[in-house]
């Protein structure tokens, strides 16, 4: 018997919170009414006791959060091995509401999600100033960064918080940051130093550099190349996949005769950021040589191959939510949803002046499975996170590698740290 | 016919064997159990014990060895003297971290998955009840006055407070981030119980169930995201209480009357969990990631030894 009909049998009146709709909080707050006593004066204090047995009620406080994404086309697909999935980040920031309710249910506070997935034609801004700005504080959004940068300078944008699950885009926390826009995904140029650090403490330092056609390619590649100069790393040489091969090619050959460089390297870095060319790399190169990027190790907050520091719980918790292994978005869109709920528990409120202090405050920690506290950089809104390497099928490493160090916290080795940011938040 | 020196011998060692204090380590990658003597500070024997052993716990009358192997889906009970195995408790899936009453007699459960407390009467290996508590269970533990079952929820960051004759949350009290966890003082008075990711110890009024003192700790030439408390216990007569510190470590000392950081003592990486030797002059710690415990003398504050143990030594005990 599995332990979930075990539980079943035992409570046989009781949903599992996990399970249950976040609509029936409402009637499991007012059947719990009698038991909930909470002195006003409780409501200040940080370290709030709640006891459960007396006879008043409080009302609760409600935190309302919008979810903004657009429909994706799904795009040409190299191999069947990995199926389209239509909504990345969704199942993430309801699994993230589902915890928020768990706490909220102790503290008298109820969160609520409200989706608004755009269709494919539509337009994202026009859902956001009629639907989005009026009614709700603090958004999440599931764009890209093209898509992003409008909105974000929209004038009623800027009454609201944004939290960017969507873009790694470095311009957005650089010359195009706002104050009023969290970043959770990780940088390209994060990303780009963990492989790095890594790549150092092994002594590949001699890399070849490859990168497709596309524009995000090229931010991609951008990145490298600072993360190279950052750690001293040498680009032997660097070449575009330009997608002529025809039928008379085969990637067998093609890659073969590509990957030959007049100066020897250790190590393939490849930017193909949608996946057109990069699996065709590895064990195709003239010379034996890993690769690395955004193809063979990759360098991603989360990954179906993490399992330490009590990722397993979550990982079951999603795989049994979404029938799928979670990916990045709907981490950061987890992560988003309980930095408003760690907030406003802490704070016991619903304001986002609040809020947001306390977001960036040192008091602010988020767990995030990594094994380090996550929080935010006040530069330029970037969550400071660990960044894992991973393999198809196993983790490599975690960054920041060991050894490297920095005064504060080192993960603040990766990425843009304070005196390189370009962010000017007064602009 | 034995010489009279020899039976003399016999019965010495006999004596020496029956009062040899023994300290009982979960190997989580190794399936086993290490059983180390900690007076000569060597390794006596590992024996198997089943799939991905964590939780361990004696029962009071130092018979029988309790041992959660995780990935058997099952808490196993050992004769604590010959290992062998002595039957299976029902604990749910994936136990983890467990905790005895006083009488030894019921044991509770966190199952960290299904965000449940389970009940279980030990003599008739029983569930009793299944408690709904906040998400990802972990620290739990029982008052001495047999008063409060404390759970700890990992990513709800509270304390539930269990009346134990009722098996029923009476009272929670919010904690700092991701609470890992919890250990009364012999007295029952206080709760201290550590959080992992804000790097604290908070120290909890068992009567108003409030926060009296957060202790931050500071280690130098460690970063404070290094600072991951865990296991936490105290003396008996409340005078000092010590801190597993997680991949900083080390192991903090507090003063238990005025909660001042007194010392910070070198151990392996990662340390986890703590143990008082039976007569609490010692304290080992099992030291998660250089795959060996810290033997700690009390009296002196210094760490005497370091025993290689196997892979990834999670739980200890000491039994006299």
């Amino acid at each position: 018997m599995s332990a979930l009909t075990h539980v079943k049998t035992i409570q046989k009146n009781v949903i599992p919170l996990e399970l249950r709709p976040i609509k029936l909080y409402c009637v499991q707050a007012m059947r719990s009414v009698k038991y909930l006593t909470l002195a006003p004066a409780i409501y200040i204090l940080i370290t709030l006791v709640f006891n459960l047995n007396g006879a008043q009620a409080a009302a609760k406080q409600t935190i309302n959060i919008a979810y903004l994404t657009q429909e994706l086309t799904p795009p040409a697909a190299l191999s069947n091995l990995d199926p389209f999935i239509k909504e990345k980040g969704v199942i993430g920031a309801e699994l993230g509401i589902n915890d928020n309710n768990t706490t909220g249910e102790f503290t008298g506070q109820q969160f609520n999600l409200k989706k608004f997935i755009v269709p494919i034609d539509g337009n994202v801004n026009d859902t956001f100033v009629k639907e989005i700005s009026s009614h709700f504080k603090y958004l999440v959004v599931n764009l890209s960064a093209a898509q992003l940068k409008p909105l974000a300078d929209l004038p009623a944008a800027k009454e609201l918080l944004l939290f960017d699950v969507g873009t790694s885009d470095d311009s957005l926390r650089n010359e195009e940051c706002n104050r009023h826009v969290l970043h959770l995904l990780p940088s390209r140029a994060m990303r780009a130093d963990a492989l790095a650090q890594y790549m150092m403490k092994k002594r590949w330092t001699q890399w070849l550099l490859v990168i497709g056609t596309n524009p995000e390619d090229k931010l991609y590649a951008d990145a490298i190349k600072r993360a190279a100069k950052r750690f001293n790393m040498k680009i032997i040489a660097e070449k575009t996949w330009e997608h002529t091969y025809d039928a008379r090619r085969t990637a067998q050959s093609d890659v073969a005769v590509f990957s030959q460089t007049e100066d020897p390297y250790d190590v393939l870095v490849v930017a193909d950021e949608q996946g057109q060319f990069g699996e065709y790399l590895d064990y195709r190169t003239w010379i034996p040589r890993p690769v690395i990027g955004t193809q063979g190790l990759v360098a991603t907050p989360w990954h179906k191959t993490h399992e330490q520091w009590g990722a397993v719980q979550i990982q079951h918790r999603f795989l049994e939510k979404a029938g799928r292994w979670m990916e990045e978005q709907d981490y950061s869109a987890y992560l988003a949803v309980r930095a408003i709920g760690e907030a406003a528990t802490r704070t016991q409120s619903n304001e986002l002046p609040k809020l947001k202090d306390y977001i960036f405050s040192d008091s602010f920690t988020l767990n995030g499975y990594t094994g380090t506290p996550l929080s935010f950089r006040a530069w330029d809104g970037q969550l400071r996170q660990p960044i894992l390497l991973a393999a198809p099928r196993s983790l490599v490493a975690v960054a920041p590698i060991d050894g490297f160090l920095h005064p504060k916290t080192e993960l603040d080795t990766l990425g843009y740290d304070q005196p390189e940011s370009h962010c000017q938040w007064n602009k | 016919m034995m010489s009279t020196s020899l039976k003399w011998l016999l019965l010495l060692s006999l004596i020496s064997t029956a009062h040899a204090e023994n300290v009982f380590v979960t190997l989580e990658k190794d399936n086993a159990l290490a059983i180390v003597d900690p007076i000569e500070g060597k390794l006596l024997k590992t024996v198997p014990v089943g799939q991905r052993p964590r939780g361990i716990a004696l029962s009071p009358d130092n018979k029988h060895l309790y041992i959660a192997t995780s990935d058997d889906n099952t808490i196993k009970v050992f004769d604590a003297n010959t290992f062998k195995e002595l039957g299976k408790l029902p604990s749910g899936k994936d136990p983890e971290t467990f905790a005895l009453n006083p009488a030894g007699d019921k044991m509770y459960v966190s199952n960290e998955d299904d965000s449940l407390v389970t009940v279980i009467d030990i003599k008739s290996k029983k569930v009793l009840k299944q408690i709904k508590v906040g998400v990802e269970p972990e620290g739990i533990t029982v008052s001495p006055d047999n008063k409060w079952l404390i759970s700890v929820s990992e990513t709800t960051n509270m304390v539930h407070w269990i009346d134990t004759k009722k098996n029923t949350i009476e009272a929670n009290t919010l904690v700092d981030s991701r609470p890992r966890a919890a250990s009364f003082t012999a007295d029952s008075q206080q709760l201290w119980v550590t959080s992992e990711m804000a790097g604290t110890l908070l120290i909890i009024d068992s009567q108003s169930k409030q926060i009296l003192k957060t202790v931050n700790f500071d280690v130098p030439g460690i970063t404070n995201d290094k600072i991951q408390p865990v296991g936490v216990i105290i003396d008996k007569d409340r005078n000092k209480g010590y801190v597993a510190l997680g991949p900083a470590n080390r192991v903090a000392v507090i003063n238990a009357k005025t909660y001042e950081v007194e010392k910070v003592l070198l151990v392996g990486q990662r340390v986890w969990n703590l143990a008082f030797s039976p007569d609490q002059k010692r304290l080992y710690t099992t030291n998660g990631t250089s795959n060996d415990i810290s033997l700690i003398d009390l009296e002196s504050q210094t760490v005497t030894k370091s025993v290689g143990v196997g892979t990834y030594p999670w739980g200890v005990v000491a039994k006299p």
